[in-house]
């Protein structure tokens, strides 16, 4: 990313947390920084960069927010605006401003927010990302996805959502912020059994959140859990396809072309995160990762270690992908037999039966047991299941090697 | 809610019609539709060169050779699907094997007349 537009980045969360704060009205906050941006383009290219361009923004935002306040009717919001005009000057003193960015987290990730809009939600109000863009990344009609952003910003001012939280909501408030944003990444199981070609434009946005969780919540150890588990995946990106494009599975991966820069920093950053003492879900899942890493790199692989940290998983986050992903380590130690009860075993059987790596794992599993007919299925019904045109081909090559006689 | 989706073929994906892979693809496609529960019907076209339009005008009959709408892209077939929402509806159509090569139309359809 460029520096400039990194600052930028930067600082339209942290000044749109100011103004939504102090107001709790995040609409009328996106629309006055929005405009206050627009302002600034014009302002600064004919009299260059002020000298301290965020207090600029900052101001620019504040007056319209109180203009804009001004034509509203509500005493509420009155209130509220007023306030903001009269804190803004002893603030404007100050070259560096709190960074509140914590707060709009936890509002976007608040209970009474449907769990569909929070990703969407911090991709927009922290990042300053567009709905269009957040629609297709995520894969939803571009005007559903606005309907929704602004269903949760009209609740949030309705509702009065706090812009602050209790202590006793603090730890599951921490961890569905946390969800949130892995959901920005994608399944994060892409190694196991597929890909997410939809989430995958993301994914540097969803790091850039977790490293400003991490900054935020420096004692958190699954916010370092967070951002390790997505610095793994990230680490092996380059390998993951052939310069021709076909997908490769991280078993048969070319460990040369991992990103060992990122791959440290993942180490580190989970080694800092057990340094805390507190283990949780995030943590174990980098720790699965971390293992795996290492079996490819060292040629000794541990399934016992990697089956034990899935039981831990699916003990404390009984998530679809890490059910999938435990039957199938499991399998590694108790057999296959053993990995298809626990895949039929996953609940809700529902959503199972139409999620690709369930099918994947099952149709690998049925090979090992030599059942190829069924295996057969299995791998038809992975392949109808698929986004990706190559994973596509990659499950239409196994299911070939498995009957070659037709 | 039931859905139509209607693929738009662009020329290789035409092209690759002949293609056994395609074909299991979509085969695949199918298959897992039907078992989920949500398939309640479709088919794909031959080619839009091969289409007839007609059209009644000052009460006679017009008849032409070729499609209605002449495109790069061509109809090269539709499926009708029943989901709970356009979520789900999209998530279909993002696994449709033409999807990376062409354009998929979701569109919700009215409840039927009779």
């Amino acid at each position: 990313m460029h520096p400039a537009e990194a600052a930028a980045r930067d600082s339209y969360g942290r000044l749109l947390s100011m103004l939504a704060v102090r107001t709790g009205d995040l609409a009328s906050a996106e629309d006055a920084l929005a405009e206050a941006f627009l302002a600034a383009v014009e302002s600064w290219s004919r009299d260059g960069t002020p000298h301290n361009p965020e207090g600029w923004l900052w101001t620019a935002a504040r007056r319209r927010l109180v203009d804009a306040g001004r034509r509203r009717k509500t005493s509420l919001e009155k209130g509220a605006l007023l306030e903001l005009a009269e804190s803004v000057d002893a603030e404007m003193e100050c070259t560096t401003f709190p960074d509140e960015r914590l707060r709009l987290l936890f509002v976007c990730a608040h209970p009474t927010i449907d769990e569909n809009v929070r990703t969407p939600l911090m991709l927009q109000v922290v990042l300053g990302l567009d709905a269009a863009r957040i629609a297709t990344c995520l894969r939803v009609a571009p005007k559903t996805m606005g309907q929704r952003l602004w269903r949760a910003k009209t609740k949030i001012r309705e509702a009065r959502i706090p812009f602050h939280v209790d202590a006793a909501d603090y730890s599951p408030r921490v961890f569905a912020v946390l969800e949130a944003i892995y959901a920005a990444y994608g399944s994060g199981w892409q190694d196991v059994t597929g890909d997410t070609a939809a989430a995958r434009g993301l994914t540097e946005e969803a790091i850039w959140l977790a490293r400003l969780i991490v900054r935020l919540l420096p004692e958190d150890p699954e916010a370092k859990g967070l951002l390790a588990t997505m610095l793994y995946s990230k680490s092996r990106e380059p390998s993951r396809r052939t310069p021709g494009g076909a997908y490769v599975p991280l078993s048969v991966q070319d460990t040369a072309r991992w990103d060992r820069e990122c791959l440290t920093e993942a180490e580190a950053t989970l080694s800092s995160a057990a340094r805390l003492g507190r283990i949780g879900p995030f943590q174990l899942e980098a720790a699965i990762q971390s293992a795996h890493v290492h079996a490819r790199l060292t040629g000794r692989d541990d399934p016992q270690a990697i089956a034990l940290l899935y039981d831990g998983l699916i003990q404390l986050a009984p998530t679809l992908g890490g059910q999938v992903a435990h039957a199938v380590a499991r399998s590694r130690i108790d057999g296959a037999e053993r990995g298809l009860v626990l895949l039929d075993a996953i609940e809700p059987a529902e959503s199972r039966r139409t999620y690709q790596p369930y099918w994947s794992a099952r149709a690998h599993l049925l090979e090992q047991l030599g059942r190829p007919r069924d295996a057969c299925i299995a791998y038809d019904r992975a392949i109808g299941l698929s986004e990706d045109p190559e994973v596509r081909r990659f499950l239409a090559n196994r299911k070939r090697a498995l009957a070659p006689s037709r | 809610m039931r859905y139509a989706i209607a693929v738009y073929e662009s020329e290789a994906g035409m092209e690759a019609r002949k293609d056994p892979e395609y074909v299991a693809a979509y085969a695949a496609y199918v298959t897992a539709l039907s078992e989920a529960g949500v398939w309640r019907g479709g088919a794909g076209l031959v080619s839009a060169s091969t289409a007839t339009t007609l059209r009644m005008k000052d009460g006679k009959r017009v008849v032409q050779d070729g499609p209605y709408a002449d495109t790069k892209e061509e109809l090269g077939g539709f499926l009708l699907i029943e989901v709970p929402d356009l979520d789900r509806a999209l998530e279909w159509a993002a696994r449709c094997p033409s999807a990376a090569t062409g354009v998929i139309e979701v569109r919700a359809t009215l409840p039927p007349v009779a």
